[in-house]
């Protein structure tokens, strides 16, 4: 039983890993005119365009309503994220092969903490595009923002803009309910040691 | 009285019936309803097949979908477009570059998709220049002429450019025969001065790149089409000629007077032999080859300086003459490659040969003496049968893979089918007027579509709303799936058509492309954002990096320009978007406008000849902002002190 909350555990940490490999979180763009899709895919360390081009061209056609050009090597995050993420596997690793349940917990509720902070940056980011727009910009509605949402989708103009968890989020939270199992199964054998 | 105009009224309703019964009663024709959804294509649907029609006279090519005959795109060939500034821009005027320097139009008859193993692989699109020999080849990537070559010692290029079963080679006749080197002779030496010529222009496989690999001269005759042989006959391709009388005027009359005139069968597996053996002499002889690179976004063009020539005389084994009648001009080879059809234009049957008794006849030598040393078959050693009563003016013919051959005949205007083997006539329909070629999608090929039969109509008269005394020209769409052909529509056409292809529309419209990827630009001209926007002065050459995007230029605004420079608005399309073209204008260019695809840079010279302020705009509506795209040049007098500025 100690074995398999071990594993869970070690897996968590591993899983964590999976976030480098997909964007975390997707932003499409649905426009009549584009029939082929647009969109952004956000990663730990970088933002691309969902094909190719479409970086450059959602900054070109963002200068119509006066919204900063996104430059991803200007965002300080995709530098830190990916050091947090090793950061988290390493500790995760520590936390599965001492698999202490209280560092365990220790470890995922910093990971929760950090998780939540992170939407809310990504919802200042958000919200900074959206609404410090150039007072000169061509096209100007009275009381609109074009902030995206950080979940669901919204219209924006001509655009519907739809934001979701992209896979590289899945691994993450794959990784919180395989710790948490991992607690779950400490705290079931605690009480059969007890009960026993 | 009332009873009377009732009865008036009954008769008029009857009389009406009758005159619209009779309207729609053309027996050919699927039922109206039937025929509109056999043809509609829903809004925002795809046609089965892109078809390819050659615009003859206008130079161009046009790109339909077939079933529904909607026109796509023209593809500018050989002619000058000012639209998009094809064969005005710097970058593009090389295209058109010949032997006889700037040749900007021509006379474009038929295209003829690449091959692998005898069927449409949808690579390259190929298109003949019939007045200044040519031969275009055009990238299905993207619908653009990619490279010209000319073709020397040729008065004609009519009949090309046709494609072996691996696309080894494109080959072409000439029409007229002329004395070779051209050279100044009385017209009246013809038999003794004048020769033809047989081209094979090998094209590279992988990056299509088209050489002229050798020529045949042969006797002086008028060459008119030509197919290359399939499976067995895959080493062979067929010429038809006309005029073996050798007149050299009123042709009509002086060249109509034999009874057979020939096919001439070239064994180019062979000639290719001959070459390799040495055979061929090295001929000096002066043409063009030109080739648009969408890397550089520029043309290169090359002058040739000689070619390699096979005489007959020296190649045993390479050409025979079959016998045909009369005044042949279509030869079409069926999927099989065993018959050979010669559409004799003036010939009451239908002469359909056999390859296998072609082959047999030569070894056995079964011949019927020679022509200027060229072996003739004997015509009933050759012949597997004839169509009888094939219509009147036999001209082409296409297969439909099941079997059967369809034939147009120009002067009774119809399409007659007939089945192979056994050479009888099984189904005729007219066509609205005059046709001159047909084309089943892939029906020149070993693996014909067999579902639609296209037909080329020379003729509307009054089949569409009347448009001054120059009407239009047609295509009309057949159902040949069934026993019965069936008339389904038929739409107008840009230019002339002649000859025609059509392919599957799924394996070309998966290779489109969508834009150029800017990284990759490597115009010298080109720029890579609007931080390079700018504008140079050489002595009295002005050089503007001029940006596009939406909805702005880059400089938009430049002063310091003298009359008399030469100025070279150098555009690059910075979008890297699907379908965002920017246009360039600029007031009073004696030159042209220019249509720039995104990641593309074009080159415009303009020579302003009056001081003034000359303003310039994006003539593709582009975006909301698109009649905000626009700049200002100022041109002043010569000796001013206007300093160059932009910005």
């Amino acid at each position: 039983m100690k074995n398999i909350s071990k594993l869970l555990m070690i897996s968590a940490a591993v899983l964590l890993l999976g976030s480098f490999l997909f964007p975390i979180w997707e932003i499409d763009l649905r426009a009549p005119q584009y029939p082929e899709g647009l969109g952004l895919r956000i990663w730990v360390d970088q933002i691309t365009g969902m094909k190719d081009g479409d970086l450059n061209l959602i900054n070109n056609l963002n200068h119509y309503i006066g919204m900063k050009t996104i430059q991803p090597e200007s965002i300080p995050e995709l530098k830190i994220m990916p050091y947090l993420i090793v950061l988290f596997t390493v500790l995760g690793l520590f936390a599965g092969i001492i698999n202490k349940k209280w560092i365990k917990i220790g470890w995922l509720v910093l990971l929760m903490l950090v998780l939540v902070f992170g939407l809310y940056d990504f919802y200042l980011w958000g919200y900074d595009y959206g609404h410090n727009l150039n007072p000169h910009a061509p096209i100007k509605v009275p009381g609109m923002a074009y902030q995206p949402p950080v979940l669901g989708t919204k219209q924006l103009l001509n655009m519907n803009a739809r934001s979701l968890p992209g896979l590289g989020t899945y691994f993450i939270m794959i990784s919180i309910i395989l710790s948490s199992l991992s607690i779950y199964q400490d705290k079931k054998r605690k009480e059969e040691k007890t009960n026993g | 009285m009332k009873h009377y105009k009732m009865i008036a009224g009954l008769v008029l309703v009857v009389l009406l019936g009758l005159v619209l019964n009779n309207c729609s009663g053309n027996g050919e024709s699927a039922s109206a309803e039937d025929a509109a959804k056999r043809v509609y294509v829903k809004p925002g649907s795809y046609d089965e097949f892109y078809a390819f029609l050659s615009g003859g006279f206008s130079g161009q090519m046009a790109v339909y979908g077939l079933p529904s005959g909607r026109l796509f795109r023209v593809i500018s060939v050989f002619s000058q477009n000012p639209e998009s500034g094809y064969g005005y821009s710097e970058e593009t005027k090389g295209m058109l570059m010949t032997s006889f320097g700037f040749v900007p139009w021509d006379d474009a008859h038929h295209p003829e998709l690449s091959e692998t193993n005898g069927e449409h692989d949808g690579r390259w699109l190929f298109i003949n220049g019939n007045n200044t020999p040519r031969v275009a080849r055009i990238d299905l990537t993207t619908f653009e002429t990619a490279e010209i070559i000319e073709i020397p010692n040729s008065g004609g290029n009519h009949g090309s450019p046709f494609i072996t079963e691996n696309t080894e080679y494109v080959i072409a006749s000439t029409r007229f025969s002329v004395p070779i080197p051209n050279r100044d002779v009385p017209i009246s030496s013809y038999k003794e001065n004048f020769k033809g010529t047989l081209s094979f222009i090998s094209v590279d496989n992988k990056s299509g790149d088209m050489n002229l690999a050798f020529q045949l001269v042969v006797p002086g005759l008028d060459y008119d089409l030509a197919h290359a042989g399939k499976g067995p006959s895959h080493d062979w391709a067929f010429f038809t000629c006309y005029n073996s009388e050798q007149a050299n005027s009123l042709l009509e009359i002086n060249a109509s007077q034999n009874d057979k005139d020939f096919i001439a069968a070239v064994n180019w597996k062979k000639a290719e032999e001959y070459v390799k053996a040495g055979k061929a002499k090295k001929v000096s002889a002066e043409y063009y080859n030109n080739s648009y690179s969408d890397v550089t976004h520029s043309t290169t063009s090359r002058k040739m300086n000689e070619v390699l020539m096979l005489d007959p005389k020296d190649c045993a084994g390479m050409i025979y003459y079959i016998p045909t009648p009369k005044s042949p001009h279509g030869v079409d080879v069926d999927p099989s490659g065993e018959y050979i059809v010669g559409g004799g234009k003036l010939s009451t049957v239908l002469p359909v040969h056999s390859f296998q008794k072609i082959i047999k006849a030569i070894d056995e030598k079964n011949f019927d003496g020679e022509f200027d040393g060229i072996p003739i078959l004997k015509y009933d050693a050759v012949v597997a049968g004839e169509v009888q009563d094939p219509g009147l003016g036999p001209l082409h013919t296409e297969f439909d893979g099941k079997g059967y051959a369809y034939t147009s005949a120009f002067l009774s205007s119809e399409i007659v089918k007939w089945k192979l083997g056994t050479w009888e006539v099984v189904d005729r329909v007219p066509t609205y007027y005059s046709i001159g070629h047909l084309m089943i999608p892939g029906g020149d090929t070993r693996k014909p579509a067999g579902k639609y039969v296209l037909a080329l109509n020379k003729i509307t008269k009054d089949r569409y709303l009347p448009t001054g005394p120059e009407l239009t020209q047609s295509a009309q769409l057949y159902d040949i799936s069934g026993d019965k052909m069936q008339l389904l529509s038929d739409f107008p056409t840009i230019g002339e058509p002649h000859y025609a292809q059509a392919i599957a529309a799924d394996i070309l419209m998966k290779n489109s492309k969508k834009f150029y990827k800017l990284e990759e630009n490597k115009n010298p001209y080109s720029i890579k954002g609007e931080k390079e926007g700018r504008v140079e002065r050489k002595g009295n050459e002005i050089h503007i990096y001029l940006s596009s995007t939406r909805s702005h230029f880059k400089p938009d605004n430049i002063e310091g320009v003298k009359v008399g420079d030469k100025v070279f608005w150098h555009v690059t399309n910075l979008e890297q978007d699907w379908d965002i073209p920017h246009g360039f204008a600029v007031k009073g260019n004696n030159n042209s406008e220019l249509l720039v695809m995104p990641g593309q840079t074009k080159t415009l010279v303009w020579t302003p000849a009056k001081a003034g302020i000359y303003p310039f705009y994006c003539t593709d509506f582009c975006s909301a902002l698109h009649q905000e795209m626009q700049g200002y040049i100022r041109v002043s007098e010569v000796g001013s002190s206007v300093k160059l500025s932009f910005n």
